[in-house]
């Protein structure tokens, strides 16, 4: 028996039935489950062939973040580097996003569990796992740039109104990550918006670092040209070596980590594949609207698909277990009109550069609704018990 | 509550604390997220609100024996709404400006259900001064949650207290910023939200009873 079992044995009086700790029962159970695998163990038939609990189910998407993860740092370091006029290599590109993006990863992740532990000490549940989850989506939203105070209320708000208030985890109507950057939005435009995107070089003025959705093309000019012209190939977009939010830039590593979630069977493939369907037809049918050809309008899907957060939403958030529909069809319908809505408020709303997050929380709302309907249609099918 | 020995106090404290309106009853939420991006319109909403509840009550309690009850409402409505437009009128004559402000939400005031609430609820079954108290009671708590949200708002949306900043230069220049969010109207639903539940889980006078 290793010593940190042995402590953790030796500790657990104190803090289960009436010890002088069981106040903080939550926080022990936490740590131990942490590191080893959840005690208590069904000695009778039937015996669970998979035991696919929460905490598997979310160290698998936390696997399925790495790719991004690790990409957003290196493209971080990148685009600073750039920003400054100097290409650093692949190890000084990590080590300087590293430098912005490992605060504000800290940062979220002492904040959330802080609350957490508030409320699992208050109400008598167990922390969640689903904290390691919303505490890595969550930086991943948000730029770079971001002062860390404003990460901190971020997360206190996403776990607070848009997790605990509901009862906690498994019944919040909302994705908690994106609940955390929707609150930001609104309250701190001005760190989420504009030219924002670039770490590190307040000094150097003149670069411009919107995003490929907020480029808009001169008279004359078509909307993929005037991208390609600011340095959003298709190419670039695809891979990421764009500026943005940390985490969504890379349409393929979002890629990567959907098709490894979709594999584990972690994420609903019906999610996923829904919203890319939904998205490819509407701004197919955009596409073929005849005019607009200097706006995103007609940008068509392939650059719609890699611009922006769609991939990283579709695959990370919307998948999200509690807040998406629990029926097939249901599950269908929510992805597909999560990719209708992204480019409805894309292209025809003004006033939001990029439209993942609002439909993902929109669709959140009515993913009950779906639900309800999906069951009543079935059940109205069925034939009457004569 | 007896009607042998009223308690004025009573009445007052539990329209603003134990039944808060707002809070407890969640009754005239709308104007309570409209008027309470400042403070100045929030206080002046709340008196306003406290006058026509405090004596609507009063003239209702007056006549509620002569009132047939089939008619009741449209009575109770024509009291009201006599009182709002005096208000109204008030306002306009002596607070232009704020008057302004507030556009519709005074002229509203008639379809708050607190003012409409109280009189269905308390002034057609006490007496006149039972029930003046009452909705005195009644429109303090209303005003003590708009003034409570509307200084929040009005500190974290614009860093202003009472139109005077008060959160100072040096701050801002170290980074801080203003919290858009709290200007817009979903902000006064997270405060009231957060206050009701504030309010709720504080021990003793509040708990629901079971």
């Amino acid at each position: 028996m290793n010593p940190l079992k042995k402590f953790l044995n030796s500790t657990e009086k104190h803090f289960t039935g009436s010890g002088k700790l069981n106040r903080f029962e939550p926080l022990f159970d936490a740590t131990k489950t942490f590191f080893f695998f959840p005690s208590p163990k069904v000695k009778h038939t039937p015996f669970v062939r998979d035991n696919l609990d929460l905490k598997r189910y979310m160290s698998f998407v936390i696997i399925a973040l790495l790719p991004v993860l690790i990409f957003g740092m290196y493209n971080t370091g990148l685009q600073s580097g750039l920003a400054k006029g100097e290409t650093y290599t692949i190890f000084k590109s990590l080590l300087t996003g590293a430098r912005f993006v490992v605060p504000i990863i800290i940062v979220t992740y002492a904040v959330g569990f802080f609350w957490e532990t508030v409320f699992a000490s208050i109400r008598g549940h167990k922390i969640s796992e689903g904290l390691l989850v919303t505490g890595l989506l969550f930086p991943l939203t948000l730029p770079a740039t971001i002062p860390l105070w404003q990460v901190a209320l971020g997360i206190s708000f996403g776990v607070v109104i848009g997790k605990e208030v509901f009862g906690g985890t498994g019944r919040n109507i909302l994705n908690p990550a994106l609940t955390g950057r929707a609150f930001l939005y609104f309250s701190y435009p001005v760190s989420l918006s504009g030219n924002i995107w670039v770490a590190g070089n307040p000094a150097v003025d003149g670069v411009s670092s919107a995003t490929a959705l907020a480029i808009v093309a001169r008279e004359g000019q078509t909307i993929t040209s005037a991208l390609s012209d600011a340095g959003f190939s298709l190419y670039n977009l695809f891979f990421g070596f764009i500026p943005g939010a940390i985490g969504e830039t890379s349409a393929f590593c979002c890629l990567l980590g959907a098709v490894f979630l979709m594999i584990t069977r972690i994420a609903n493939f019906r999610i996923i594949i829904g919203g890319i369907s939904g998205l490819i037809l509407t701004s197919l049918v955009f596409y073929l609207i005849p005019g607009g050809n200097d706006s995103w309008l007609n940008a068509g899907p392939l650059y719609h698909l890699s611009a922006g957060g769609f991939l990283f939403g579709i695959s990370f958030m919307a998948t999200d277990p509690v807040s998406a529909p629990g029926t097939n069809p249901g599950r269908w319908i929510f992805g597909f009109l999560i990719g209708f809505f992204t480019i409805v408020i894309r292209v025809a709303n003004p006033a939001f550069v990029e439209g993942i997050m609002l439909s993902i929380l929109f669709m959140n709302v009515f993913s009950p609704l779906l639900d309800h309907m999906v069951i009543r249609y079935t059940t109205s099918k069925r034939i009457p018990n004569v | 509550m007896s009607e042998e020995n009223p308690n004025y106090l009573e009445l007052i404290t539990r329209g603003i604390w134990k039944e808060n309106p707002v809070a407890y009853q969640v009754l005239g939420i709308c104007s309570a997220l409209a008027v309470t991006v400042k403070m100045s319109t929030a206080i002046v909403m709340g008196i306003a609100l406290t006058v026509v509840t405090a004596f609507s009550s009063l003239i209702i309690s007056s006549m509620r024996k002569r009132i047939p009850s089939n008619i009741r409402i449209i009575v109770e409505l024509a009291v009201i709404s006599s009182l709002v437009i005096v208000t109204d009128q008030v306002l306009k004559a002596f607070f232009y400006d704020i008057s302004k402000q507030l556009s519709i939400f005074v002229g509203l005031i008639i379809t708050n259900c607190i003012v409409l609430g109280r009189a269905e609820a308390f002034a057609l079954a006490n007496k006149p001064f039972d029930s003046f108290f009452d909705g005195i009671g009644n429109g303090l708590g209303y005003s003590l949650v708009l003034i409570t949200v509307a200084f929040i708002r009005e500190l974290l949306g614009s860093g202003k207290f009472f139109g005077f900043n008060i959160i100072p230069q040096f701050i801002y220049d170290a980074g801080y910023q203003n919290m858009g969010l709290m200007v817009l109207a979903p902000g006064a639903f997270f405060i009231i939200g957060l206050l009701v539940w504030l309010k709720n889980s504080l021990p003793g006078i509040s708990k629901e009873e079971r």
